[in-house]
């Protein structure tokens, strides 16, 4: 009998090509995911020691972080200059690289751009039990299929383009258990706040984390995407979620994924990918999905989390005093006190969008908040941003662009926007954003930009009083 | 790549705990398609604060820097990295460092040196005052105190330091095994390769 094995543990084992005596490995990369932001030094390096791409079949490029939300071509098709002549060079030097390294490209233009986050399981290119790295740290996200998948520096981008392996060292194991069912008004959102408010911001750091229970099993695979999507907020290189039917529901079909018998093979393997009764990780932690709320971030780090009905805690109540200096900070940031109900904290800008909250899922559930209702006078800035242009067509045909926009939203074009800014889309120095992308950073959606991080349901809710809500009251 | 073996001198007492990358260095500088140059944007948003450590004249070109948990967290971007060598930064102590960011430090030849929190508490002290000595061959860092406080480092990362070697080079000599992998991965999983678009 073999021994038991975390369903971690399996995917490593599938992929180690070689071993060396310290317990570094050389890991097989299945699938490689590329975008303008952290690749042109990567190419650049392969040009220098004249390398090419070992397996260009196994890597795909898609620009997202830059791109303007706006209309890109005009009515002849001729590209809409971006006016960052950076980001327009970011843009260019990946449009130059993939053909020229012979890799597929997905463009500004077509309809299956988007983030490269969603664009990956959309088009069935992440499957589960592979490897997936991308130049970016919520690569996690494509766990929520059960795949291998972190984000990588620049020389990792380039040594995978160069050798399609990673050297690699195993991470222990963590299981975070959310057991029961939550509450109405409680999505996947809430259910990762919840997690990286528990284990802290580095509470991961070491671990790849599998997320299992009921909870967790309840979730859809959009669901499951935007918990796995965030396990580095709570220090975790990647997160995983066992597939199961409806991992494998969701992705049959898929332009990318195996088709006729070449389907039933990969279900078969994919079927085995459980971690098996009997194996152990280094750490487990238990969360009831009772105790989970609609929840927001108060600070400016990730485990910064409140349920909506607290109050901004007293930088005092922490026990760690570089926690109560960090709190400290983090409040004259944010130009909040100490007591305050999260209730009460009014919001000028509503960002529904992000690798973490743009599918169609997230889509309808902001529209269901939104439907016959308008934003609040004191909204300046509302943006719904989807993840794709698939997710794009798709809302449009369930008319969900129409409830957006009568509520008085602008509906946008696909990309990373104002996320982390990178493109025009930034929220003013001083001024708050209910938003719900990932990152509560300093300055992350602009200088001085003040984040408070939620559901699509939650941003919503927002949008209609002006002011964080739980989204209880509207829904009722 | 040049061979790391000692790094001694000033070092900047910063010890802010969860430093992510958007304070190492914040988006708008990650627009580059270049690795040099991003020193000019490292801690922008400390720097605007009159008296700030990375500008006064007391620690300027300093080569360490000193930090508390979890430094480097949040994005993968490795400007993080290519900003703090720019500025001239050789090596950061730190209680811990997030996995991606010490990866990309130890693959720009910037060393991470993970000491307890104790003991960087004690350097913070040091470095207000006088320099610090890291020695990489015996894997200790000292004082001009008679501190002496050994840390440990993966030893694959030590010898590539050491050597100043380049890791995809490394790899590459592995040729023949990612070659037999992937003949076997096609007779074992012939789906996995993607389908054409």
């Amino acid at each position: 009998m073999n021994q038991p094995r975390t369903l971690y543990q399996k995917i490593w084992d599938a992929h180690v090509v070689s071993a060396r005596d310290d317990g570094t490995c050389l890991i097989f990369i299945d699938r490689h995911l590329v975008h303008e932001v952290t690749s042109p030094q990567a190419f650049e390096g392969l040009r220098a020691a004249g390398r090419t791409v070992r397996r260009p079949d196994l890597t795909l490029a898609v620009p997202d972080h830059n791109l303007p939300t706006t209309a890109r071509r005009d009515a002849s098709g001729a590209r809409i200059p971006i006016a960052d002549p950076e980001s327009a060079q970011q843009l260019e030097a990946l449009e130059a690289n993939a053909p020229a390294f012979g890799i597929r490209y997905i463009g500004d233009a077509d309809r299956e751009q988007g983030i490269v986050h969603v664009v990956g399981p959309e088009q069935g290119f992440s499957l589960p039990g592979t490897t997936i790295v991308c130049g970016d740290s919520h690569t996690a996200c494509h766990g929520g299929l059960g795949a291998l998948a972190f984000g990588i520096g620049t020389s990792e981008v380039e040594h995978v383009l160069a050798t399609q392996t990673l050297q690699l060292k195993q991470s222990k194991s963590m299981e975070v258990r959310v057991e029961g069912e939550v509450g109405p008004g409680v999505t996947a959102k809430d259910i990762v706040l919840h997690i990286t408010g528990v284990l802290g911001a580095a509470g991961g750091t070491g671990y790849v984390i599998e997320y299992t229970g009921s909870a967790i099993r309840a979730l859809s695979i959009e669901g499951r995407l935007t918990v796995s999507n965030m396990a580095i907020e709570h220090g975790a290189r990647a997160g995983l979620c066992a597939p199961d039917e409806k991992t494998f529901a969701y992705l049959k079909g898929r332009p990318m994924a195996p088709k006729g018998a070449d389907w039933d093979a990969a279900v078969a393997y994919w079927q085995t990918l459980k971690t098996d009764p009997g194996a152990t990780y280094d750490k487990v932690v238990v969360i009831d999905a009772a105790d989970i709320a609609p929840s927001v971030t108060w600070g400016t780090s990730p485990e910064d989390v409140v349920p909506i009905t607290g109050t901004v805690p007293d930088p005092a109540s922490f026990a760690d005093p570089s926690k109560q200096e960090a709190a400290a900070k983090s409040l004259a940031y944010m130009g909040l006190e100490p007591g305050t109900p999260l209730r009460e904290v009014e919001v000028q800008n509503i960002f529904i969008g992000s690798c973490t909250n743009s599918r169609i899922e997230d889509l309808r559930a902001a529209a269901a908040v939104l439907k016959g209702r308008k934003k609040a006078a004191n909204i300046r800035w509302g943006i719904v941003v989807p993840g794709s242009g698939l997710v794009k067509s798709q809302a449009e045909a369930e008319g969900l662009d129409r409830i957006f926009i009568d509520a008085g939203l602008e509906w946008r074009e696909p990309g990373c926007s104002a996320c982390l800014g990178m493109n025009p889309d930034k929220v003013p120095a001083g001024e708050r954003c209910a938003s719900t992308s990932n990152r509560n950073f300093v300055g992350r959606q602009g200088p001085g930009a003040r984040t408070h991080l939620v559901s699509p349901a939650m941003a919503a809710a927002a949008a209609v009083t002006g002011k964080l809500t739980d989204v209880r009251e509207l829904i009722a | 790549m040049n061979p790391v073996k000692t790094i001694e001198g000033k070092a900047y007492p910063f010890g802010l705990k969860n430093v992510d990358t958007d304070v190492i260095i914040p988006a708008a500088w990650l627009k580059t398609i270049s690795r040099s140059g991003l020193g000019k944007g490292a801690f922008e948003a400390l720097r605007k604060e009159p008296g700030n450590l990375f500008d006064s004249a007391e620690y300027a070109g300093s080569p360490i820097l000193i930090a508390g948990d979890n430094f480097g967290c949040g994005s993968s971007r490795e400007h993080a990295a290519w900003a703090l060598a720019d500025m001239g930064i050789q090596a950061v102590i730190a209680p811990s460092f997030s996995d991606i960011f010490s990866g990309n430090a130890f693959k720009n030849g910037l060393l991470t040196v993970v000491l307890p929190q104790e003991a960087v508490d004690r350097l913070m002290e040091v470095a207000k005052t006088d320099s610090i000595h890291i020695d990489l061959e015996n894997q200790v860092v000292t004082t001009p105190f008679q501190d002496r406080f050994t840390f440990e480092i993966d030893p694959f990362r030590k010898h590539c330091l050491l050597h100043g070697l380049d890791e995809i080079g490394l790899t590459l000599a592995s040729s023949d095994a990612i070659a037999a992998y992937e003949t076997r991965l096609n007779t074992e999983k012939p789906w996995l390769a993607p389908q054409m678009i």
